[in-house]
């Protein structure tokens, strides 16, 4: 502490006799002794005082004083700040931590679509946050002829909410083969979910099995909001309505199955709740403007019609979007 | 000659007396202005501490004397609920430990001892030696 006074009073009465930039330029290189020496706020200021107080030796009182204040407000100051920046440094660190595990998740969960002359899929996942609340599995059982499609929404955000669907996705993978009956396929995920994970994580999903050769489309759901059937011939859509608890609420759950048969232009929707959930608009709402749009673009590709209604939703929610956001689309 | 100083804290009136006496007993020791500011900070949060989360408490100041040096000791005793998780409360980097009080104490005195029983009270123990 000595030296560093005998330091700053050098700078300081240097200063005050010449003002050259160049002294001032000497006081911020000074600083970088400070900082080595980990000097606390009030210890500078009381660097200051002492230093003015060598050097105007008949100073008054009530300005020594003065410091006095000064440095007790400094002890509070610098106490408060400190800790100010160590929740900083912290979020910062958990930012950093938090990418790293959005980075895996992105690996761990990456869906590809397959590829299948006799059906047309589209798929759009958009996350809220970096971590994608929403995921969907493909499996294509080439020898068998049988596609099968996950569609699941984790209850909850985050981290949690991603290492939920890594047991989900490690579920399906070791479940799968393509002829799996779905009600059964949910049955096994359900037990899964309620045994490992904490309560209170719970996950919607539908899920389907597509027969390649005689185009009917068998499906259960454990929660998940109902598919959109389109019916090119009626022109008109409906709800695939299937009745099911969610994944993870309790042991033993039976699931139903039933049973579509797509024709030619017919597609299915099936969508989670960031796009049915929209702000200002109700569910029933948001379902009608889901089919409207869809709808109008009904001639184009699955892939192009999802990515259509992505961007229309998002420009009618200013660009707002509160949910994950996955749409699903099976196109004949 | 063992000097001991006791302060009922129960108001905000109370805090300052405490950092009144504070401020008196550490500059008799030889603290400097710096360290009489940080000893009163000190017993300021602590005196905080007491009259939001216990209500009331006695807060002792003594004079140290150990090995030719000199130091002072403050010592806060209270009745209240407790403090559950000490570790926590300590722990700068705990975002649950939101306060800066205890942390930010430890960091102005030499050393800073919780005991709690919950349910039973907290004692605080806290040093500072002149250098
Ligand atoms: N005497 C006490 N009795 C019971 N609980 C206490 C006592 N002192 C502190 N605590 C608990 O420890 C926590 C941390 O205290 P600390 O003084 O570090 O922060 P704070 O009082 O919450 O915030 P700040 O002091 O920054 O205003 C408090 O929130 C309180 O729960
Ligand atoms: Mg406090």
């Amino acid at each position: 502490m000595e030296q560093l006074l005998i330091d700053y009073k050098q700078i300081l009465s240097d200063y005050v006799v010449n003002r050259k930039e160049e002294t001032l330029y000497n006081g911020q290189n000074y600083v970088r002794q400070l900082i080595q020496k980990n000097v606390a706020p009030e210890d500078v200021i009381n660097i200051h005082r002492k230093a003015v107080e060598e050097i105007y030796t008949e100073l008054p009182d009530s300005l020594s004083h003065a410091y006095d204040f000064l440095i007790e407000v400094m002890v509070q100051y610098g106490m408060k700040t400190r800790e100010h920046q160590s929740l900083l440094i912290q979020k910062e660190e958990l930012r950093i931590e938090m990418e790293i595990a959005a980075r895996i998740q992105n690996i761990l969960l990456n869906t590809t679509v397959p590829k299948i002359d006799q059906l047309d899929i589209g798929m759009i996942s958009e996350p809220i946050r970096k971590m994608n609340g929403d995921y969907v599995h493909f499996l294509f059982d080439e020898e068998e002829d049988y596609l099968s499609i996950a569609v699941a929404d984790v209850v909850g955000k985050g981290v949690p909410a991603a290492l939920c669907m890594s047991m989900l996705k490690n579920g399906l993978e070791t479940l799968e083969y393509g002829n799996n009956d779905p009600s059964y396929i949910l049955q096994v995920l359900n037990r899964i979910i309620e045994k490992s994970v904490d309560d209170g994580m719970f996950v919607s999903s539908f899920y389907g099995r597509y027969d390649v050769n005689s185009s009917i489309l068998t499906y259960g759901s454990a929660g998940h909001e109902p598919a959109l059937y389109f019916n090119s011939k009626e022109n008109a859509f409906c709800d695939l309505e299937c009745k099911g608890l969610l994944l993870g609420v309790m042991p033993e759950v039976k699931y139903s199955q039933s049973n579509i048969r797509l024709e030619e232009n017919d597609f299915i929707m099936i969508v989670t709740d960031g796009v049915t959930e929209l702000r200002d608009c109700d569910v029933i709402d948001s379902r009608n403007l889901l089919k409207e749009i869809a709808f109008s673009i009904r001639h184009l590709p699955a892939q192009e019609m999802c990515e259509k209604i992505y961007l229309e939703l998002q420009r009618l929610q200013d660009y707002n979007l509160e949910d994950d956001f996955t749409i699903v689309i099976l196109k004949k | 000659m063992k000097s001991l100083l006791e302060i009922t804290i129960n108001t905000e009136s109370d805090i300052i007396a405490a950092r009144q006496i504070a401020r008196e007993t550490s500059n008799t020791i030889g603290f400097d202005k710096v360290d009489q500011a940080r000893i009163v900070t000190a017993i300021s949060e602590i005196a905080k501490n007491i009259i939001m989360y216990a209500l009331v408490g006695v807060i002792t100041i003594e004079i140290l004397e150990k090995d030719n040096k000199k130091g002072i000791s403050i010592r806060a005793i209270d009745r209240g609920p407790g403090i559950v998780d000490i570790k926590s409360v300590l722990d700068e980097s705990n975002l649950k430990g939101l306060g800066a009080g205890l942390p930010g104490v430890r960091r102005l005195m030499d050393s800073l001892e919780i005991e709690s029983d919950v349910g039973k009270g907290t004692r605080v123990y806290m040093e500072k030696w002149l250098r």
